[in-house]
């Protein structure tokens, strides 16, 4: 983690609100690159909701994001992509119904010469890249449904590295996994924090992801308590956080810090 | 080659396959990668010929009845192949029967009131600026649904539910109910009979033609996956594919050919042409009949289009997952918009082979046919659910629904019967498809 001055990514003062409830509401997160930034906070904290909208799902009502210092709009999630944010889904989104290949490419298949699709060019990059990702993997031609959940995670990563992401977020990653798999993608986001890659980790389940964390966020009833280094607080001063909205004093509190009396 | 295919057809007849013998069966088809749900229909399909060949008493595998029947398909076929777009992306299509109506009743005004006036009657422009025009509209009504459809967020079944109404109103009000006849001597071409085919000589060339690009297509497929190194099917197995697929592409040329100009259209012909009548009766081959080319053009299309177009693989990513799919960067909505689209130039397409079939353009024209296409599409495969189906599944399907239809025609049976047997055949159809699905899994 080096520091810098320009973020990444700075989320500033993000709100958006659904039908009068406030989903997110004046909300800032920053990421460095090569840093891994876990988001924590109950289901419902408001935590996927804000990084739908750096990824493009949704579109806020209020707020800045700036990638490397410079306000950007982002409306969809092609958007998104142009800036090399990469998402992986917590409902994994991956189309069932096709083939890795297919997944991997979807939305920007390679084309033959005659703007047919290619096939054969598509999987055998896939196979490629899966074969560094996950070297066991040797399912290609059968359609996803059929894949375990931690192939599947496998074939989602793999999609955001075959582009080149420079902002990976990934909402509950290791949530449909096993231990083994677990354990792999742990692993695998060392290796990409290494690459300079910036990681939003996302997660209700503090064990899950401190480890992996240079940094936190605690999110609740959609406000930020605080952040902090994970250097710098214990994993019982975050669980405070979330789940009482405490501040600790190696933490840096948020608009939605409880209010000392 | 011709012993592996003798032994297996063996083994399957003979019903007493025994361990090694059933394992053979499964290597074959792991070895041809012969889809077996498809293999499934076809045995479906010749079980419903033979059964009704035996019940007529031999009428129904006759040259002139597959012939017909041929014939018969080739609109729902033509319509089938847009459905299974239109399903796989959790949509559905119920206006089909009244667009195919409207752009015939279009088509029909065109050639035989407003174009006539200009060109005089049965210029060769006629059936081009025809068909272009109802292709366009078509295509014109299919956009406006897929629009209100993807960009109003009404569901398509209550789009084209309205649709169904309102193009069979609009299908009225073009004549005032009155039907338009005849059509334009080019343009019947289009409907099949002695004129619209294409006679011996150029059936076979059709037929040939498809046998070299099944060669082809084989060998296509197999340098691309040694370019990338990947498994092969056994060399025994492409040739097999490759009989096959020409035993039944010349065999159907065959039996096309079979089928000999009525006596007294051949009378005629032998009068006009200072032919001498011979003893045994002129025997002029019908071929391969217009519509039935054009349905098999469409549905070559059809199937580039769902298979090797970025295009329709959105279709099928969308009806997988349709989130996914937006979330992938996918236009979604003008996706949908494009399939509907492309559902109303085939109703179109199919209006002209019917309206050319009938030589006329009536009020009724399509009716009932939104849910013969729904039910070829479902028999052939494409699931409700979304995210599955093919093109030739429903194709086959098609042909299985006109069989049944065709076959209780031969029978004598009352077309109020005719309608409940095709009920229950497609709901038992689904019912075997759901069982099939859930083993699959």
């Amino acid at each position: 983690m080096t520091e810098q001055t320009t973020p990444l990514v700075e989320m500033k003062n993000i709100s958006i609100s659904f039908g009068g409830i406030h989903a997110v509401e004046n909300a800032s997160v920053d990421l460095f690159p090569g840093e891994v930034v876990a988001l924590l906070g109950h289901n419902g904290a408001g935590k996927s909701t804000l990084i739908k909208i750096l990824s493009g799902a949704y579109k806020r009502d209020n707020g800045d994001i700036m990638i490397n210092g410079e306000t950007v709009d982002i409306r969809n999630p092609r958007d998104a992509k142009k800036y090399g944010i990469e998402t992986i889904y917590q409902t994994l989104a991956v189309a069932d119904n096709v083939d890795a290949a297919a997944n991997l490419y979807l939305g920007r298949e390679l084309q033959t010469k005659w703007g047919t699709l290619d096939d054969v060019a598509m999987e055998a990059s896939a196979r490629e890249v899966m074969g560094r990702l996950n070297p066991n993997f040797k399912r290609f031609k059968e359609p996803v449904k059929a894949l375990s959940g931690g192939q599947r995670q496998s074939v989602a990563i793999a999609r955001a590295i075959l582009f080149d992401a420079r902002i990976l977020i990934m909402d509950e990653p290791t949530a449909a996994l096993g231990p083994q798999e677990t354990a792999q993608v742990g692993d695998l986001i060392k290796q990409l924090k290494r690459e300079g890659i910036g990681i939003f980790l996302i997660s209700h389940d503090i064990h899950d992801v401190f480890d992996l964390a240079d940094r936190v966020f605690v999110m609740k009833n959609g406000k930020v308590v605080g952040h902090a280094r994970t250097g710098d607080v214990t994993k019982d001063e975050v669980l405070g956080m979330i789940i009482l909205g405490k501040v600790p004093p190696g933490a840096t509190p948020g608009p939605g810090a409880m209010k000392v009396v | 080659m011709a012993e592996t295919i003798q032994s297996t057809t063996n083994s399957k007849t003979s019903g007493a396959a025994g361990q090694a013998e059933g394992s053979f069966v499964a290597r074959f088809f792991r070895a041809t990668e012969i889809d077996t749900r498809m293999l499934g229909m076809i045995g479906a399909l010749l079980i419903i010929w033979v059964g009704f060949h035996i019940l007529t008493g031999g009428l129904f595998l006759t040259p002139r009845n597959l012939w017909n029947l041929s014939v018969q398909t080739a609109s729902v076929a033509v319509m089938a192949t847009g459905m299974v777009l239109v399903i796989v992306t959790r949509n559905i299509d119920l206006s089909v029967g009244s667009i195919l109506g409207f752009t015939g009743m279009v088509m029909g005004v065109l050639q035989a009131r407003l174009l006539p006036e200009l060109f005089g009657f049965n210029h060769p422009a006629i059936w081009i600026i025809t068909l272009a025009g109802g292709i366009a509209i078509g295509a014109l009504i299919g956009t406006l649904q897929g629009s209100i459809i993807a960009f109003l967020g009404v569901p398509s079944f209550i789009v084209t539910l309205g649709g169904l109404l309102i193009w069979r109103g609009a299908t009225w009000f073009v004549t005032s109910g009155q039907t338009v006849a005849p059509m334009d001597v080019n343009f019947r071409l289009m409907g099949g009979g002695t004129e619209g085919s294409i006679g011996a000589t150029w059936s076979w060339i059709v037929g040939i033609i498809a046998c070299l690009a099944i060669i082809a297509a084989i060998i296509n497929a197999r340098r691309q996956r040694k370019r990338f190194s990947f498994p092969r099917r056994p060399i025994w197995a492409e040739y097999v594919l490759v009989a096959l697929g020409c035993i039944v592409v010349l065999g159907a040329v065959s039996i096309a050919n079979d089928y000999y100009w009525p006596i007294a259209i051949a009378r005629r012909y032998a009068e006009a042409n200072n032919i001498a009548w011979p003893e045994g009766g002129l025997l002029i081959s019908q071929g391969i009949a217009i519509p039935v080319l054009m349905a098999i053009a469409v549905g070559i299309v059809m199937t580039f289009i769902a298979t090797r177009l970025r295009f329709g693989r959105y279709v099928f990513a969308i009806g997988g997952n349709p989130e996914a799919a937006e979330l992938a960067g996918i236009k979604t909505r003008w996706v949908t918009v494009k399939i509907f689209a492309l559902m109303g130039v085939l109703c179109a397409i199919a209006a002209a082979i019917s309206t050319a079939r009938l030589n006329a353009a009536t009020n009724a024209q399509g009716e009932l046919d939104e849910l013969y296409t729904i039910a070829a599409a479902v028999i052939g495969g494409t699931s409700l659910a979304g995210g599955m189906g093919s093109i030739a599944g429903a194709m086959l399907g098609a042909l299985v629904m006109q069989s049944l239809q065709s076959g209780m025609v031969l029978l004598g049976i009352d077309s109020p019967f005719q309608r409940i047997v095709v009920g229950m055949v497609l709901v038992t159809a689904v019912w075997l498809d759901t069982v099939y699905r859930s083993r699959a899994k």
